[in-house]
């Protein structure tokens, strides 16, 4: 095939991803869930939980909301997604992968020696990873940034940022919740990935930040709470109707660590443990059936 | 070589960065000043008043501050982080650290009063232990500018290097050491006089107190070289390796703790390349007592005659 016509294909599956419909949407959140499965099975570890919970999420922002275009990674009028939970990398890389960041077949590599797909994930080894995150509370402030450029150069790209819940305990996190209401960023979007589970307990169990929705309007922000594996809820709140001016947006997205896999769901267990062969066995028929 | 020759008129050398900045801000709509709330102590009232837009102020808040820059960056932005040292470089190391060094984001930073220049306010307020953190990190080079001449030329390298930087700003009065065309190069020291029995390394508001020494020791018959290195990380190598063969002997003056900063950096080449004898003239792995920057700089022996005594003691010592 010629260049021409590889790049008219490119841009007619983004033209037409445009126009997925929900039911499509889970199909895809499906397969990526699938694939996040068999990779922490076969690398034996990874953080499977927290990627059941953010893997809807994900979906509809690269598959039906942001603008980003694989073949120019650093589009600089490309919408901007940054996962401050970088401890669910993988889930971002098979996401990056289904769009034509990497290839596929990079995936079997997570993990391994001289990978450029380390446990958390590294901007300068992985197209459409905007920052390197693993440390938490660090997207959010960066977030900020991206936005404020944007505002500054009178630009519309939009920047969307996904925390987990526990990692709202981060301070930094609070600071930039106030620069963000100060600068009136109403081109910022985060999204708290709220499981209401961490590494070592239940959120309630270990600082309760909840209820979340009035403190940040408390702080100046326009809040929407969803089902965050609802992809109509998803998609809808994310639409830019939604956007109120000189606001910027916080989505509670109530989810399931573990979401579409019934042994691992709400279970804190299964932050960062690895499934055993029958559990492998019996998460691969759960998803299976579910895409039927 | 201008040879420093009685009192002379001393500088603040945030005014050289300021102007710079104003001048470079002029010509690129890209550059921002983004600050803690340190608007004046960072001299920046002047920036705000001719690019009200473009001075980002985050409130008292660091980490975020640091963040944002990256972000800032990120949106094709080249942001100048400008805040006190001490909490530019304590408080945000790990922003530093992931969202600079690591993300290779063209973040400047601007560590403001550095050293002991807070003086008085206390060891909460000194900031000198920067070089060791920040020189400790990959892709950040770390430079501390000895006069207001060699500052300018700095900023505006660093405006020109797309990448992150780390520049060690003081407060305290230092006159003019280097020529007015001086270009600043990266990991390239100078020669500020030329000598063979001893070489005395020195950066920031050092420098100055070095030449002072090596004078009071050419005047009691002693041949000193002078090296302002105020590349930190990459260091000068080679300035370092010829130092220790032509002089057999090197003296580093800094207004740093002494573990793992100009002295440490340039030991681990002496170490590594060329073992002669040396010390190191810093802070004592100590926290100051009260005292004007000035005073505590003469205190930990480092007023001229301070590093001239060190000198002859290091000169002792060679076979």
């Amino acid at each position: 095939m010629t260049r021409e016509v590889v790049r008219a294909i490119v841009y007619l599956n983004l033209y037409v991803e445009l126009f997925m419909n929900s039911s499509e949407l889970r199909t895809v959140a499906n397969c990526i869930r699938r694939r996040d499965v068999q990779a922490v099975f076969e690398a034996g570890a990874g953080h499977v939980g927290g990627e059941m919970s953010v893997i809807d999420l994900l979906t509809a922002l690269y598959f039906k909301v942001m603008s980003v275009n694989p073949k120019n990674p650093s589009d600089p009028k490309r919408d901007r997604l940054v996962l401050s939970k970088g401890h669910t990398a993988l889930a971002l890389y098979i996401v990056l992968s289904e769009k034509g960041f990497i290839q596929k077949e990079e995936i079997k590599t997570f993990l391994q020696p001289y990978s450029r797909l380390n446990g958390h994930p590294n901007r300068k080894k992985v197209p459409g990873v905007e920052t390197n995150t693993g440390p938490l509370g660090h997207g959010l402030p960066i977030a900020v940034g991206m936005a404020k450029a944007a505002q500054l150069n009178r630009e519309n790209w939009r920047t969307f940022v996904i925390t987990g819940d526990g990692e709202m305990q981060e301070g930094s996190n609070w600071e930039a919740i106030m620069a963000g209401a100060q600068f009136k960023l109403d081109n910022l979007t985060l999204i708290i990935d709220h499981n209401r589970l961490q590494q070592g307990a239940r959120l309630a169990d270990t600082i309760d930040i909840t209820p979340l929705r009035p403190k940040f309007e408390a702080f100046g922000w326009n809040v929407q709470e969803i089902n965050g594996h609802d992809m109509d809820q998803i998609v809808n709140a994310l639409d830019k109707d939604k956007i109120v001016p000189a606001k910027p947006t916080c989505i509670v997205a109530h989810t399931n660590k573990g979401a579409g896999i019934s042994f691992m769901s709400d279970d804190v267990t299964w932050h960062h443990r690895v499934p055993n062969a029958e559990q492998y066995k019996q998460a691969m028929d759960e998803l299976k059936k579910a895409a039927e | 070589m201008k040879a420093p020759t009685g009192p002379a008129k001393l500088y603040d050398c945030r005014d050289a960065f300021i102007d710079t900045l104003e001048d470079l801000g002029a010509a690129n709509n890209d550059i921002l000043a983004v600050v803690n709330d340190s608007v004046g102590s960072s001299k920046l009232t002047g920036f705000r008043d001719k690019f009200p837009e473009r001075l980002i102020n985050v409130g008292i808040a660091e980490q975020n501050m640091v963040g944002v820059s990256a972000g800032l960056a990120n949106g094709g932005k080249i942001p100048f982080v400008c805040a006190a040292s001490s909490f530019l470089t304590g408080r945000a190391l790990e922003q530093i650290k992931a969202d600079v060094a690591y993300s290779e984001t063209n973040v400047k930073l601007v560590g403001i009063s550095s050293g002991m220049a807070y003086g008085e306010l206390g060891a909460t307020h000194h900031s000198i232990e920067d070089f060791a953190w920040i020189r400790a990190l990959p892709n950040i080079p770390v430079v501390a500018p000895t006069d207001r001449i060699e500052t300018a030329a700095a900023v505006k390298w660093a405006a020109a290097h797309y990448g992150a930087c780390f520049l060690r700003l003081s407060r305290i009065g230092v006159p003019d050491i280097l020529p007015d065309d001086y270009i600043f190069k990266l990991g390239r020291a100078n020669i500020l006089r030329d000598g063979n029995d001893l070489t005395i390394i020195s950066n920031g508001t050092l420098t100055n107190r070095a030449l002072k020494a090596a004078a009071i020791l050419e005047d009691n018959g002693l041949s000193v070289r002078v090296l302002n290195m105020a590349s930190v990380r990459p260091i000068d190598e080679n300035a370092i390796i010829e130092a220790a063969n032509d002089t057999g002997a090197i003296l580093t003056c800094e207004e740093h703790t002494i573990f793992g900063g100009l002295g440490s950096a340039v030991a681990e080449v002496v170490v590594d390349h060329c073992p002669v004898p040396m010390e190191r003239l810093g802070v004592p792995g100590v926290f100051a007592p009260t005292g004007s920057a000035n005073f505590l700089l003469d205190e930990f022996g480092m007023s001229p005659n301070g590093i001239v005594e060190r000198g002859y003691k290091l000169i002792k010592r060679k076979v």
